[in-house]
């Protein structure tokens, strides 16, 4: 399988800020690739560095098998929808669909008939007479995607594109850019700092900190098995314990990572065997709907977040106070061994 | 806590300025008028008003034997405007002001897409001072000051000298309409001046429009696969236009009003703005004078009509 982007050792530097320090990545041919991260991590530079708007000032960027390191933009086969959508205001949305098009040559008659076909695919026929002015945010996204698809490009990069919009049209357009990408069958490069974005859409998440990659891996991977404490609490919710605590609990140095809800309340019976319990002070009750949320002062002084699904509407749900002392439980099998040590690091 | 939060949340109007207060942010309309009401009584009574008054004169008669003004109304001040001898004028002023425009929407647009694009902190603020410092000084001192620059035997002629190019100046004076006997009395030396002087308001207009532009849409033209000249065509230059509309509006209405210049520099042959302190100072003919300042507004009004049909609106 050809490679669509291969990053050798990349870095881009800002003056002092390290933007991208030595980056290493392939991506698929026919990939939905995340990058995730929160906001000054490198993921945007990253992609600004595949469309051609910033130079790695060290490494190597191949986009299918080509270097493209010195390339302008208007050079590479590859096109973004951008996070303002960057639509042009003076244009109507058939002429901004057309716009690629237009600028390659492509005549008058063709590139209207091919501006319509991708309008089609983003169900927006129809739409070509009107101003980007008259459209909602939605529908501008929806158009910006048709914009960056009009030259067919093997490549889409897509820097958080539903960032502006509600959540309800968010996650809509979430399924829609999936099914997009597998009918089209293009490397889809997708960054955002959602994390659940991220995991819903993607073939595989590169989680990005501080200029550099954590880990690279599938999002089930990534849920279950984080490599490291910034990947173990940036995605999704997660218990890091470290220390003194860790060595008592997995007679090991080494921190780990439990979920939240991989832990349980101690009930009567006695613990079994591959279990673990540790015990602490209730100090909030939070309850979120499908979950109710618990959280442990330990007796360190470290807080243990305990999520409960809301399925016990039978049995009646636990009846916990603030300030009641409470042991939790959990199962050595669903905790993971963390490689970094120094502790603090991460966020 | 929950004492000094309630003595924070409900706090009674006191005094008279604190009912004040409340009612202005109650009735946010009242607001509003006591905010426009000064502002719209200046520009209504007396700047509207003295322009409509000043207009109303142009349909005075004026009597040329008894040198009198009779409030008699009458159209023959604006049909005099059409006599050969008027209308020469106001052609003369018109293509001036277009050609002026031209010239400096040309020279305008690279300095201002620098300063826009460029230029940021420091050199921008230095950009800025460079361009509104030329009108800190006097107008009528630069005006001077461009007389004796383009005068026989002046820097601008010694300047032409030097670079041998003594003939071509005299080739480019001797065409009618733009020559003269020397470039100070020329038209190409007037042109010149207005140039100089309304450069900085052509400038700031198209520096704002391109600073409005947000640099996401020329990624996204090279993205698309625009090389930069397209995206200078397609892009950067519809969306100047307006900035360029608003910048030719000044160069195009103050040349058109001006009276100074054409007095000190070209050949002779009035200016609508000439025209206009003449009649109603020597001559003291007020309702000619009157009938002239109309043209201007109606020129500038025709002109202001085409650009909105030119769609140079159409992005704001």
């Amino acid at each position: 399988m050809t490679l669509a982007v291969q990053f050798t050792g990349v870095s881009r530097v800002f003056g002092e800020v390290k933007a991208v320090d030595r980056v290493s990545i392939d991506i698929q041919d026919g990939e939905f690739f995340s990058m995730l991260g929160p906001s000054g991590s490198g993921k945007t530079t990253c992609l600004r560095l595949i469309a051609g708007f910033e130079q790695p000032s060290a490494g190597s960027i191949r986009i299918h098998g080509e270097e493209a390191v010195g390339l302008a933009p208007y050079q590479r086969d590859v096109n973004t929808v951008f996070q303002d959508y960057a639509l042009f205001p003076h244009m109507n949305v058939l002429d901004n669909v057309a716009y690629g098009l237009k600028v390659k040559g492509v005549a008058k008659g063709e590139r209207y008939v091919r501006a319509e076909e991708t309008l089609a695919l983003v169900a927006l026929d129809g739409y070509g007479a009107r101003k980007p002015a008259q459209l909602s945010g939605g529908q501008r996204q929806r158009v910006a995607l048709a914009r960056a698809l009009v030259n067919r490009p093997r490549v889409l990069l897509l820097d958080e594109p539903l960032g502006a919009l509600d959540l309800k049209l968010r996650e809509q357009m979430q399924g829609e850019l999936k099914k997009l990408q597998r009918q089209l069958g293009i490397t889809f490069i997708f960054v955002t700092h959602d994390q659940t974005e991220a995991l819903s859409m993607s073939d595989r998440v590169a989680v990005f900190n501080k200029g550099r990659i954590e880990q690279v891996d599938s999002p089930r991977n990534l849920y279950m098995k984080p490599a490291t404490a910034f990947v173990a609490e940036f995605v999704g919710t997660s218990n890091v314990l470290r220390g003194a605590l860790a060595q008592r609990l997995t007679g090991q140095a080494l921190p780990f990572s439990i979920r939240p809800e991989h832990i349980r309340f101690a009930d009567d019976q006695p613990l079994a065997s591959g279990e673990l319990e540790v015990s602490g002070l209730l100090h909030d009750i939070q309850y979120q709907g499908a979950a109710t949320r618990y959280e442990i002062q330990l007796e360190n002084g470290q807080n243990l977040s305990v999520s409960q699904a809301n399925d016990q509407w039978q049995a009646g749900a636990p009846t916990f106070q603030p300030g009641q002392a409470v042991t939790a439980r959990w199962a050595r099998a669903a905790m993971v061994a963390l490689q970094d040590l120094a502790p603090g690091e991460g966020h | 806590m929950e004492a000094s939060l309630k003595s924070r949340t409900r706090q009674p109007a006191h005094g008279p300025l604190h009912r004040l207060a409340n009612l202005l942010y109650r009735k946010p309309n009242l607001y509003l008028a006591l905010l426009l009401v000064p502002p719209l009584l200046w520009f209504g009574a007396i700047y509207f008003g003295s322009l409509l008054t000043l207009l109303w004169q142009g349909l005075y008669t004026f009597d040329d034997y008894s040198m009198m003004v009779t409030p008699e109304l009458t159209l023959d001040n604006l049909i005099a405007l059409f006599r050969p001898a008027n209308y020469d004028i106001i052609l003369r002023t018109l293509s001036m002001a277009i050609a002026v425009s031209l010239a400096s929407a040309l020279l305008a647009f690279p300095i201002a897409y620098y300063m826009a694009r460029h230029t940021t902190g420091k050199t921008k603020a230095f950009f800025y001072i460079a361009v509104m410092m030329p009108m800190w000084a006097s107008y009528i001192v630069k005006a001077y000051a461009w007389t004796l620059l383009l005068a026989k035997g002046g820097v601008a002629q010694w300047f032409v000298d030097q670079l041998g190019l003594a003939p071509t100046l005299q080739l480019i004076l001797s065409i009618p309409g733009v020559g003269g006997s020397t470039l100070s009395t020329s038209h190409l030396g007037r042109f010149l001046v207005f140039v100089y002087i309304w450069l900085p308001f052509m400038i700031l207009p198209i520096q704002a429009a391109l600073e409005r532009l947000p640099p996401s849409l020329l990624q996204a033209s090279a993205d698309l696969g625009a090389r930069p000249w397209q995206t200078f065509v397609q892009v950067i230059l519809p969306l100047s236009i307006p900035g360029i509309a608003a910048g030719s509006i000044f160069t195009f209405s103050l040349t058109l009003g001006d009276f100074i210049v054409p007095q000190l520099v070209g050949p002779p042959g009035f200016f609508i703005g000439s025209m206009v302190y003449v009649q109603q100072g020597a001559v003291g003919n007020m309702p000619m004078a009157a009938a002239f300042t109309l043209v201007p507004i109606v020129l500038i009004a025709i002109y202001l009509s085409i650009v909105k049909r030119l769609g140079a609106f159409d992005a704001l």
